[in-house]
């Protein structure tokens, strides 16, 4: 197995964990931030502006981390800067 | 594969590109001011008010009750700078329903530079409310130890900013690019309408998050006015 083939498994199988990773956690906590919310909505109904508004802001903060999971993937797969020196080591040879 | 709309060069001599994201700001810019002449050469305060006044009222009415709720006491000192955030982000969202847009928020060019714009405001804002002394006072709050800490998340919270509006958009329109290979017909429409909702979302987001930062920053500190003497 030499370097290239190295460097595109290692980024494929990279690039697979990391969405799936990146996918299921912040699932999780959005799950559990909704479900805060709505409990405490279903309590105070008339504070449901605020309720809402911070709730919004609390689950773009968790997506934002799997926002960057997923930059990370498409690095992986489309602007490799490592597979891009494997190529031109390539056609140099 | 095109990843961001910097590819997608128009015009090029020595180090000074024309690529798509600035075509496309500039035109974003440009289709905004003039509405905006357009609509405010005449303003009526009485009497029957034109359907483009009432809207950029609204609009305005809404983003100053908001920058209320978040905690700012003045919000017009901050206005136009929330307000030109938010609209900017939500235009170049909106505009993806013309066809061949990209929207240059997609880039992570623009989306920096619109970090960068809240990470030299918040201070700006911070030290002409308290003072200089004040607002460098506010990093060492609640102890001296937390003084690194301040400062990293002064810092991260930029890169966040900046990274979370690239990765929203960039994500909706590969996820509609990918989706045109697989199934053309239903799935590319649905999830246009769902890029929509996002990136105003992510509008939103990114207003409200710049006013907190401002918020906090200018978080008066100082002690509380004697109550007025009763005559």
């Amino acid at each position: 197995m030499d370097g290239s083939v190295l460097i595109a498994v290692a980024s494929i199988v990279t690039a697979g964990i990391t969405t799936g990773v990146g996918c299921m956690c912040p699932a999780l906590a959005e799950g559990r931030a909704v479900a805060a919310s709505l409990t405490s909505l279903a309590q105070q109904p008339d504070a449901s502006a605020t309720i809402t508004r911070t709730l919004f802001v609390g689950l773009a903060m968790i997506e934002s981390t799997a926002i960057y999971c997923f930059v990370i993937s498409m690095i992986l797969i489309f602007a490799n800067p490592f597979w891009g020196q494997v190529i031109a080591h390539a056609a140099g040879k | 594969m095109n990843l961001t709309s910097d590819q997608r060069i128009f015009w090029q001599h020595g180090f000074v590109t024309l690529n798509e994201t600035i075509v496309t700001t500039w035109a974003l810019m440009l289709v905004m001011t003039v509405g905006a002449l357009l609509i405010t050469r005449k303003l009526v305060t009485d009497g029957p008010v034109s359907r483009w006044q009432a809207l950029l009222e609204m609009i305005v009415t809404a983003i100053e009750k908001q920058t209320q709720e978040v905690g700012l006491a003045q919000p017009e000192k901050y206005l136009p700078f929330l307000g030109t955030l938010f609209l900017f982000v939500a235009m170049a969202a909106l505009s993806t329903v013309i066809p061949g847009y990209q929207p240059p928020t997609g880039s992570l060019s623009t989306t920096a530079a619109l970090a960068l714009c809240v990470f030299i405001g918040v201070p700006l804002f911070g030290i002409e409310e308290q003072g200089f002394v004040g607002y460098l006072k506010t990093y060492t709050q609640p102890t001296f130890i937390m003084l690194p800490f301040n400062i990293i998340s002064e810092l991260s919270r930029t890169l966040a900013l900046a990274i979370r509006l690239f990765g929203n958009m960039m994500s909706g329109a590969m996820i509609i690019g990918i989706l045109l290979t697989i199934t053309p017909y239903l799935f590319p429409i649905v999830m246009t309408a769902l890029g929509l909702l996002t990136g105003m979302v992510q509008a939103y987001i990114f207003s409200i998050l710049a006013a907190v930062y401002i918020a906090a920053a200018t978080r008066a500190r100082k002690p509380k006015p004697a109550p007025a003497a009763n005559p």
